[in-house]
């Protein structure tokens, strides 16, 4: 039986791009749906009914929302190149880094902005981000999947791609190449990998939607 | 495969801990618990070596190497002593249980919090509302079934159980019954406090309340 597999997005979003990097890394063909969120259409809502967001992955009909249970489920369901460990510590150590990047670092770097610079944003943001380049430095390697990106590198797509554009829009430079050398690094070999490079939206239109969005257009 | 030296490091109080245990129980896997007592903030060295990002409980420790955060510890049991599954075994099934752990995780306990922490009765009101609010898809996802995994007690459940023994302090604080809004969740709790594992697992509802109250002193609040 053929597999039917959409995919409810917004090209721009980092959330939904993390899914794109799944289906890509796992050579999955997909019709991509591309939504409206000041006019929802009314199959998100009825595939997403608690929180209405993209992404949300339908697969043969049953849909899945959260950019990390999706990407998990696209995991557990398609087997090619694997995006969690097999061991069940190395996967326990995986979604924790995830849940870190997802749950302290991308809001506290979200804060910097919306306050506009704020320093107590800032030292709070760096303070998470100097654990994410610890733990870069201490493992030495490529990426926090080893030689190949997994989960976590999936998740902190945000950070690889978007940040330095809203820190282009907003003059706000928070991930300098002195301060967070490995950061710097994993993000350019991330932005580099082919099944990432492939799905990211493009940069002019990112940095026109954040001036926009922060009042310096 | 050796024997297995697993330890949970804990506090008694928390809803996060109890989850651990009960999963640990509904698995028969035995453990040692060791307990972390000091509110005022005196974290164990062995606490803070095993989880230096964040030094918080619960950790399990299997075999020396620590695993962190209730629901990822869940995960971690499930996968590593697979009889009785607490996850549902088909991948759709897998990411359902998923949804709802993180709508749980997000959600309920800061919502419960906000209720405690109110200072005022228009905050106390507004708290009350977004609980109940957050309870009614879980209400909804509920439905007829005994359990959230169906005819078996799993996942959702223990996620959502340690943080049912909060419940009476949020009731008492926000002036509200769970009972008169989601009769279905209320026979769902009672059920699942009629199972050992939860019982015995379970810090008893009102020395939570207790210790809810002397914080509220301690924030003064009252």
């Amino acid at each position: 039986m053929a597999d039917e597999v959409k995919l409810y997005a917004v090209g721009g979003s980092p959330f939904v791009c993390r899914v794109k990097i799944a289906l890509n890394l796992k050579g999955i063909e997909y019709q991509n749906f591309e939504e409206d969120l000041s006019n929802k259409s009314a199959d998100l809502l009825k595939y997403n009914p608690v929180y209405k967001k993209v992404p949300v992955l339908v697969h043969n009909g049953k849909p899945i929302s959260e950019s990390l249970v999706v990407v998990e489920y696209i995991d557990d369901v398609w087997k090619g190149v694997p995006i969690l460990p097999q061991d069940p510590y190395e996967k326990a150590v995986a979604r924790f880094w995830a849940k870190f990047i997802d749950d302290k670092c991308i809001p506290a770097i979200f804060k910097v902005f919306g306050s506009n610079g704020d320093k107590q944003a800032i030292s709070e943001a760096c303070e998470q981000l100097q654990i994410l380049e610890n733990e870069l430095a201490s493992k030495g390697n490529k990426f926090f999947g080893g030689d190949n990106i997994n989960l976590v590198d999936i998740t902190a797509d945000f950070l690889a791609y978007w940040l330095e554009i809203i820190e282009e829009a907003t003059e706000i430079k928070l991930v300098t190449k002195d301060k967070f050398p490995k950061i710097t690094e994993w993000a350019d070999n991330f932005v580099n990998c082919q099944v990432v490079k492939e799905i990211l939206p493009p940069r002019e239109h990112l940095l026109a939607f954040f001036r926009k969005r922060f009042g310096k257009a | 495969m050796g024997k297995d030296d697993v330890k949970l490091l804990s506090m008694w109080a928390s809803p996060f801990c109890m989850r651990v245990k009960v999963a640990l129980a509904e698995k028969e896997v035995a453990y040692e618990e060791i307990l972390e007592n000091d509110l005022m903030g005196g974290k164990t060295e062995l606490l803070i070596q095993s989880n230096p990002v964040h030094k918080q409980v619960p950790v399990l420790l299997h075999d020396d190497k620590p695993v962190v955060e209730s629901t990822n510890i869940l995960t971690y049991i499930d996968e590593v002593w697979p009889a009785k599954p607490l996850l549902p075994t088909c991948a759709y099934g897998k990411s359902r249980a998923r949804f709802w752990a993180d709508y749980i995780d997000r959600k309920v306990f800061p919502a419960g919090r906000n209720i405690w922490t109110a200072k005022e009765d228009g905050q106390v009101e507004s708290a009350r509302k977004e609980f109940l609010d957050i309870l009614m898809y879980l209400d909804g996802t509920l439905g007829d079934k005994d359990y959230f995994n169906g005819d078996n007690f799993g996942f959702v459940d223990i996620l959502l159980i340690g943080l049912t023994s909060w419940f009476p302090a949020f009731e008492k604080y926000g002036g509200f019954k769970v009972e008169d809004h989601y009769p279905k969740l209320a026979a769902w709790i009672t059920r699942s406090y009629a199972r050992k594992t939860v019982s015995e697992s379970l810090t008893n509802p009102e020395k939570i309340t207790n210790f809810v109250g002397m914080m509220r002193q301690m924030y003064g609040i009252e």
